[in-house]
């Protein structure tokens, strides 16, 4: 098929406005949709982090304890009594206590340096505490080493600074720390004055934080075998036995009011199963890609609609001349082919000025908030997304231009 | 004469309806997108203070020195104990207070209830003053009550509704983490957004309340321990609360009120010649590098106004463009459509001026429209706008007179600027060309 492109010029030409306002409306959505869409992407892929967490089976209470006067050795005798009665249930396998979880939102982090005297620290790790049952009720995956022994544990007081000599280390960080593989037996420091030595990899473990400063230590974190006694509180990870988590939930904080009451526990998010944490980290992420992904469909909507307006207004004002082109022979597919190459060229040259904004666009959100570089590929779906849009808007107009009789030819306006 | 055009302009909408209907559509949900996000931002960006803002100031010390500056070389954005209290000692300002975050339990008087916890902040005395707390009840404690550890708590109308059942409970006592203290007043309903006194433990927004208020001294006697942020350059030399308070991490927030640009200037100083004796004692190792913002910069240079607010905001207005432009079009195929019907009235001695009049008022017309529809949606979406944005922030948005005014104006202000291009090429129509033609 013999497509004529210079009729179709000299013809547009005729159509400067109207051609220049459809071609820029489709630069503006190439620029905003690639952007929108490489936003969709980055936040969708937090959602689908891997915590290292059994997330199906664990959940958190978050105790508080009522008396704030209590010793550390009162505090720590209640939290002994709290995990021993939890451990008891008949739908929990496992429980420990912990300063945070995976997810949390936020929380404890530590720079880490290899010698003592480091001025420039070498990365940072975020800081869990528990004791020998941590790694078990979290369902965490141990991938080297071994498990923290029940006398390697000691107890930490409130705002009490301890540095254990063995670390449970995330295999983010000790990948990080010795890039070699063999982290395990080796030392760090992590603002402390000793150094703690590696025992055991785990793979993955999330931090608490899934911001961005955390997402700069994506997985990089570390178990120091402390059991907290902090007079302002404590969390309990529990881990239900398999289908038995509802029912956990239920008798974990029966079982802890029984132990003492003198303790709050928030009826509101006092307890989490991790449906609830990872919903909550994750809500803005969410709804950014929600919010964006609404725009791109309303924004592809106008242009459609705008390309099917206008098209179909060009093929009405062109009856005539396509009866004539008809009645000289043109065939309907000639006809249609026509209008879905203008649609092409109008379409090309938009696509190209919004590669160009979008580009710019994209360097603008890198310099005023922090955005990644945009990655090609979203350019590319983007402009195939538009040529496809653009040949779909016109097809309706083309094929109705294409129905056009010869006889209008003879007709007057 | 408007009446005629505007016949003429619902006449020329009716004859093709769906065009007609399309750029409505595209104005609505252009300008619906747009004012959604903007109700959100203009929510988190407003001015919690807007009569003192000017006059409230956050000092910052160079307390960590050159190794912890951030980028901007501003030092850190707390105070650490030691700071905190010299400040407080010079009281060089009209009003100041340092503070930190507070979680205690309060247990209430009927023994048969669970202890509950509570948030909220020790302060001093100048604190209520400066802030211009709003009391239902009582008043703040006095400066008397600083100095003498008083156990006195100034509590939230909600507080006192749970425990007290919403009455005036000035004078009698409350069991906060087994000790008492006497209620010397009630706040009324005031949870400002952002905090402005303490944006560094609150993130600027929180949906959590400040229901209890207790003496700066008095938290610090009793060894009640700070519930927010607490960011260390070293490890504290000893353990506990205590050797927190003895230690250069910083936890708590502080603020002053000065009056006039003099006592900036004054205060200014004041900082740098307190860090140049800090540095001549030995303590700071390098020269003063001090910060002095008042509310509206601090909240600027702690970037309160989350930056997916703005991306959004910029996406939507992106969005109206793209509809506006899509109007223009349409406009502009649909004005010269009718370019005999201008020749005519042209030929007839019509002005240019009546053309653009026609046009522009057609234009105003399905401005309006979309208008309409853009009200209606924007209602639609700060009322869902929950769904995608954070609660704590989402909350804050709100429909008012005012947005709906500007919703309105902007619909129908945007559309007239897209018809103007089509208008002028409609006026320029040759009269004499286009009644030969026919």
């Amino acid at each position: 098929m013999n497509i004529q492109i210079r009729p179709i010029l000299i013809a547009l030409r005729r159509h400067k406005a109207g051609t220049a306002l459809i071609a820029l409306q489709i630069a503006l959505t190439l620029a905003i949709v690639c952007n929108a869409l490489f936003i969709i992407h980055q936040r969708l892929a937090n959602l689908s982090q891997a915590s290292g967490v059994d997330e199906a089976n664990v959940f958190v209470i978050s105790n508080q304890w009522a008396n704030a006067d209590e010793s550390t050795s009162q505090v720590d005798a209640q939290v002994r009594a709290d995990l021993l009665a939890l451990r008891q249930l008949p739908g929990v396998l496992d429980a420990a206590p912990a300063s945070g979880y995976p997810l949390q939102g936020g929380g404890w982090d530590n720079l880490v340096t290899m010698t003592l005297d480091q001025v420039k620290p070498t990365t940072d790790a975020a800081v869990y505490l528990g004791d020998e049952h941590f790694i078990n009720a979290l369902g965490l995956k141990l991938v080297a080493g071994r498990n923290f022994r029940p006398d390697e544990v000691s107890v930490v007081g409130t705002q009490q600074n301890i540095t254990p000599a063995t670390v449970i280390v995330s295999k983010a960080l000790a990948d990080r720390l010795f890039p070699d593989g063999k982290a395990l037996g080796k030392s760090f420091y992590a603002m402390g004055t000793t150094p703690s030595t590696i025992i055991g990899i785990i793979d993955p473990l999330h931090r608490q934080g899934v911001d961005l400063s955390s997402n700069r230590y994506a997985g990089q974190s570390l178990i120091w075998p402390l059991r907290s006694a902090d007079v302002r509180g404590i969390h309990y990870i529990v881990r239900a036995k398999p289908g038995q988590l509802a029912a956990a939930m239920r008798e974990a904080p029966k079982a802890l009011l029984a132990q003492s009451r003198m303790r709050i526990i928030d009826p509101k998010d006092g307890i989490q199963d991790y449906a609830a944490i990872r919903q909550k980290v994750f809500e803005t992420d969410r709804g950014m890609a929600v919010l964006m992904a609404i725009i791109c469909v309303v924004l592809l909507a106008v242009t459609a609609a705008g390309i099917v307006g206008l098209t179909s207004f060009w093929v009405g004002q062109r009856r005539k001349q396509i009866g004539v082109r008809r009645a000289l022979g043109a065939r309907q597919r000639d006809i249609l082919s026509y209008f879905l190459t203008e649609n092409l060229l109008i379409t090309g040259g938009g696509v190209l000025l919004g590669l160009l904004l979008a580009i710019c666009m994209n360097l603008w959100l890198m310099l005023r908030f922090a955005s990644q570089p945009m990655p090609m590929a979203y350019l590319i779906v983007g402009v195939l997304l538009l040529l496809v849009l653009g040949q779909g808007a016109v097809l309706a107009p083309a094929l109705k231009a294409s129905r056009v009789p010869p006889v209008e030819a003879t007709r007057s306006v | 004469m408007f009446a005629y055009y505007f016949e003429l302009a619902l006449r020329s909408l009716k004859r093709s309806r769906g065009l007609t209907l399309l750029m409505v559509l595209a104005i609505g949900f252009g300008v619906a997108a747009s004012m959604t996000t903007y109700s959100v931002f203009r929510a988190v960006s407003g001015d919690p203070i807007p009569w003192k803002s000017s006059k409230l100031f956050v000092p910052q010390i160079d307390m960590w020195g050159p190794k912890a500056r951030d980028p901007n070389g501003d030092p850190p954005d707390a105070m650490d104990y030691t700071d905190a209290m010299a400040l407080m000692r010079a009281h060089r300002a009209r009003y100041q207070s340092a503070m930190y975050q507070i979680s205690p339990s309060v247990v209430p008087a009927n023994a048969s209830k669970h202890p509950i916890n509570v948030s909220g902040h020790a302060v001093f005395s100048e604190f209520f003053p400066m802030v211009d707390v709003p009391f239902k009840y009582g008043a703040g404690w006095t400066a008397d009550d600083d100095t003498q550890r008083s156990a006195v708590a100034v509590i939230s109308s909600k507080l006192n509704d749970k425990l007290f059942g919403g009455q005036n409970s000035v004078g009698r006592t409350l069991d906060i983490e087994g000790k008492d203290y006497r209620v010397v007043g009630v706040t009324d309903h005031w949870n400002p957004q952002p905090r402005f006194f303490d944006v560094v433990n609150t993130g600027g927004f929180t949906d959590g309340a400040e229901d209890v208020f207790l003496p700066f001294n008095r938290a610090i006697d009793v060894g009640m321990p700070n519930n927010g942020n607490t960011n260390c350059n070293e490890v504290p030399k000893e353990s506990g609360f205590v050797g927190l308070q003895h230690s250069s991490c910083v936890w708590m927030a502080y603020m002053v009120q000065l009056d006039d640009a003099a006592a900036v200037q004054a205060y200014r100083e004041y900082l740098d010649g307190y860090a140049r004796d800090q540095q001549k004692a030995g303590r700071f190792g390098w020269a003063p590098n001090n910060r002095l913002r008042d509310v509206p910069a601090w909240l600027d240079a702690e970037h309160v106004v989350p930056s997916d607010t703005k991306v959004s905001l910029l996406v939507a207005l992106g969005l109206l463009v793209v509809c506006l432009v899509n109007t223009a079009g349409l406009l502009l195929a649909k004005f010269l459509r009718r370019s005999s019907e201008i020749g005519v009235r042209r030929a007839l001695g019509a002005q240019r001026s009546a053309i653009y009049a026609q046009f522009l008022t057609e234009a105003g017309i399905v401005g309006l429209a979309g208008g309409v529809l853009g009200l209606l949606l924007t209602g639609v979406g700060v009322a869902s706008v929950g769904w995608v944005m954070p609660k704590d922030i989402a909350s804050l948005a709100r429909l008012d007179v005012s947005l709906l005014a500007i919703t309105l104006l902007v619909a129908v202000v945007a559309t007239m600027l897209a018809g103007l291009y089509p208008t002028f090429r409609a006026s320029r129509v040759q009269p004499a060309w286009q009644l030969k033609s026919n």
